[in-house]
């Protein structure tokens, strides 16, 4: 090694201490709270939810971190009970943390979504933030609205609205099965598909409205067979976690072959179950692209990174990727972790997510406007698979954000003076 | 609707006799102890999760021979080094040892297998339609439920029933101290039966895990139905059990298929009631509804009615 080198190899390991010192290392780090299912039959829902958190806020630290300071996730169990996350939620304002991101169940974030304003409205100098990545319960936006619940992913009634499009224009489709969680959720999706297929194709029947109830049946081939016999031509589901799993997985013990249109039939052991009986036949309406068949760019790095830690799980929902940037790039808006000055800097907000979309934050009643996706289960062109299965999504239809968008009804938001 | 009566039916018989390979276990080891286990659905999880993993490794037929094995011989040594000792110092010491146990077992798989469900694949011998009704098919690996679940029951009860040893067990738990009297070892007995009994509810982890799933709750959501049967059938009767836990089975996956509420079936009685009125919501549940919540209630009616259950002798 010459004389000079050396010099320069000095200088620039000062040059990388002295850039780093006052940076990410030396300040605490924003702590942002994950209330959801990390025990229980939903906790492997939870659970993968919770890796996509810490991935992309790895993501987002290696970049800089958010005004020198690195993002920490702290999850916090609630077993999918409103009760239990109330108390979850009394321990993350103990524990000083601001923000609250949760997702799993309707029914809860009604509950957290009541807690945080009753919280803001008594601790005016010690407020948090409700950051909704997954409830779609359209409630939350519209007539239970409030300035401090912020929703990323497209409320039931969008995600039921692009449905009922592609659905009326299947000339084939004259019989529809609704089935469902009997919880505010499980609810909307039924009243909304009722209502619109009564708008948009009033020749067809809905020949079955079914409730079950949440995490507690065991053997779904009774309703299997009540779909059969009801001659059914489709079924519309809003299902998640292990009650997806398990009425797939009756519906291909007991041969029923109609296409199913669903909301959460992806991912998290469910493509791996469905698997080749559900070509072509499983649809499902998201919100970011699927990665499938030609995936953008940066989804795609996103995607190959995150499997190379969990091999097993996938990121089935980019929307906490949204949630989370657009969360660091109101701080770095507002300068401050203050929440009034962050919850004014997210009111809208652009933000162009991993798909390439361009998003943002409506100011009226807090939903996320974005374009919708409708793709279907197969094993064709799949560039990322789910569950490591060799099936994945692949994109069939785009609803672009305009045509995506609904109005708020009923939402009339008090801002802070 | 021909198709959707037999097929609930047959669901129905599927899921009570598997309720039955439990609550058969359950109900012998009560008429042994004089008290409930609470440990025993963990015995079936337990089942469930060794199948996940001897599956891997052998293939599903060892795991149908040798997970029941593992979880009787571990049944038997809780009996041996927990329950025996606590025996002494009365019910409500045992009650509480198997209360403890149910928690440990949920626990320790959890740390051992983690906490997302676990893929069981049903095994490819068994995973076609066995026949066709209609549109609807029934799959061969329920028909394999079904006789493994009848090929246990008839093979416990020739043992019961028929056998030396099975007129020991009968007397054992009746009179202990006249046989401990005629030279037999009445402690062993007593091992040999907790361990029969939780190699059953590992067999219906075995059989029950690729087709109910294999996830952290499934010892709670089946835990509580178990109980309502051996209670319904009558405490420590093993028929009470086979006949409650079909009952049970059919009622459920029965009820599911009836879309018939209070306000419709007094609509066909030509009473119309107010939508608006303020018992609407009560009126307007369906049976299908409120299904899985059936057993509760048959459980809350046989103890008014019938205290001992269907078919037992003693008080509840």
């Amino acid at each position: 090694m010459s004389k000079t080198t050396r010099v320069l190899s000095i200088f620039l390991v000062l040059a990388a201490v002295a850039w780093l010192a006052p940076g990410a290392l030396s300040q605490e780090p924003i702590r942002i709270a994950y209330i959801d299912p990390l025990s229980g039959p939903f906790a492997a829902t939870g659970e993968n939810g919770l890796n996509q958190f810490r991935y992309a806020a790895a993501q987002i630290n290696r970049a800089g971190g958010v005004l020198g300071r690195k993002l920490e996730i702290a999850p916090y169990d609630n077993k999918v009970s409103p009760q239990e996350s109330l108390i979850q939620l009394k321990k993350v304002t103990g524990d000083g943390i601001q923000f609250v991101f949760q997702g799993n169940s309707s029914g809860v974030a009604h509950a957290i979504s009541d807690a945080v304003l009753k919280h803001n409205q008594r601790n005016p100098g010690n407020r948090i933030l409700y950051l909704n990545y997954s409830a779609v319960d359209p409630a939350l936006t519209n007539d239970k609205c409030h300035y401090w619940h912020f929703r990323f992913d497209a409320h039931a009634d969008m995600k039921m609205a692009a449905l009922t499009d592609v659905i009326k224009t299947n000339a084939k489709i004259k019989k529809i099965y609704v089935i469902g969680q009997d919880y505010s959720f499980g609810k909307a999706v039924a009243e909304a598909a009722v209502s619109m297929l009564k708008q948009k194709r009033p020749d067809i029947q809905v020949v079955g409205n079914e409730l079950h109830p949440i995490g507690k049946v065991l053997d779904f081939s009774p309703y299997v067979q009540k779909i059969l016999a009801s001659g059914a031509d489709a079924v519309i589901t809003g299902n998640w976690g292990a009650d997806m799993v398990n009425l797939a997985k009756a519906a291909n013990d007991g041969g029923l072959k109609v296409p199913f249109y669903t909301y959460y039939a992806a991912s998290d052991g469910i493509t791996a179950a469905i698997g080749a009986a559900g070509i072509d036949r499983i649809r499902l309406v998201h919100e970011t692209h699927p990665g499938n068949p030609t995936p953008p760019k940066a989804l795609s790095e996103y995607i190959t990174g995150y499997r190379k830690l969990h091999p097993k799980n996938d990121v089935n929902q980019p929307r906490i990727n949204t949630g989370l940037s657009m969360l660091a790039l109101a701080i770095k808006k507002a300068g401050t972790t203050d929440v009034d000055k962050v919850a004014s800097a997210l009111e809208g907000l652009e933000f162009t997510n991993l798909g390439g979309d361009q998003v943002v934050m409506r100011r009226e009643d807090h939903q996320l406007q974005m374009p919708i996706y409708i793709s279907v289960h197969t094993n064709k062109g799949i560039v990322h698979d789910l569950d490591a299965s060799g099936f994945g999504l692949s994109l069939e239809h785009k609803i672009e954000r305009d045509k995506a968008m609904l109005p708020a009804v009923g939402c009339k938001m008090e801002r802070p003076s | 609707m021909f198709e959707l009566v037999v097929f609930s039916l047959l669901n129905g018989l599927v899921f009570g006799l598997l309720l039955f390979m439990l609550s058969s276990g359950l109900t012998l080891i009560f008429g042994m102890m004089g008290v409930l286990n609470f440990a025993h659905a963990g015995f079936y999880m337990l089942g469930a999760y060794l199948v996940f993993t001897v599956t891997q490794h052998a293939g599903f037929v060892p795991a149908l021979v040798v997970v029941p094995v593992l979880v009787g011989l571990l049944g038997a040594v809780v009996e041996r080094q927990g329950l025996r000792r606590v025996h002494r110092f009365g019910h409500v010491a045992e009650l509480i040892f198997t209360f403890g146990v149910a928690i440990l077992v949920t626990e320790i798989v959890q740390f051992v297998w983690g906490r997302p469900a676990k893929r069981v694949e049903i095994p490819a011998f068994l995973d076609f339609p066995l026949f066709q009704l209609f549109n609807a098919s029934f799959p061969a690996y329920k028909a394999f439920m079904l006789v493994v679940s009848v090929g246990m029951f008839v093979f416990l009860f020739a043992i019961l029933t028929r056998t030396r040893a099975g007129l020991i067990i009968q007397a054992s738990l009746t009179h202990p101290g006249m046989v401990a009297m005629l030279g037999h070892n009445v402690p062993r007995v007593f091992m040999v039966v907790f361990g029969i009994g939780c190699a059953l509810a590992g067999l219906a982890g075995v059989i029950a895990g690729p087709v109910l799933g294999t996830f952290p709750g499934m010892a709670q959501v089946l835990g509580s139905i178990v109980f309502v049967v051996v209670v319904i059938g009558g405490l420590g009767s093993l028929s009470g059990a086979l006949v409650a836990s079909i009952l049970i089975g059919v009622v459920q996956t029965v009820a599911v298929a009836l879309d018939v509420s209070i306000g419709s079936a007094l609509a066909a009685a030509g009473v119309v009631l107010d939508p608006t009125g303020f018992l609407h919501e009560l009126t307007s549940v369906t049976v299908a509804q409120i299904a899985p919540i059936l057993p509760y209630i048959l459980l809350v009616v046989v103890l008014i009615v019938r205290p001992t259950g269907l078919f037992g002798t003693r008080e509840t």
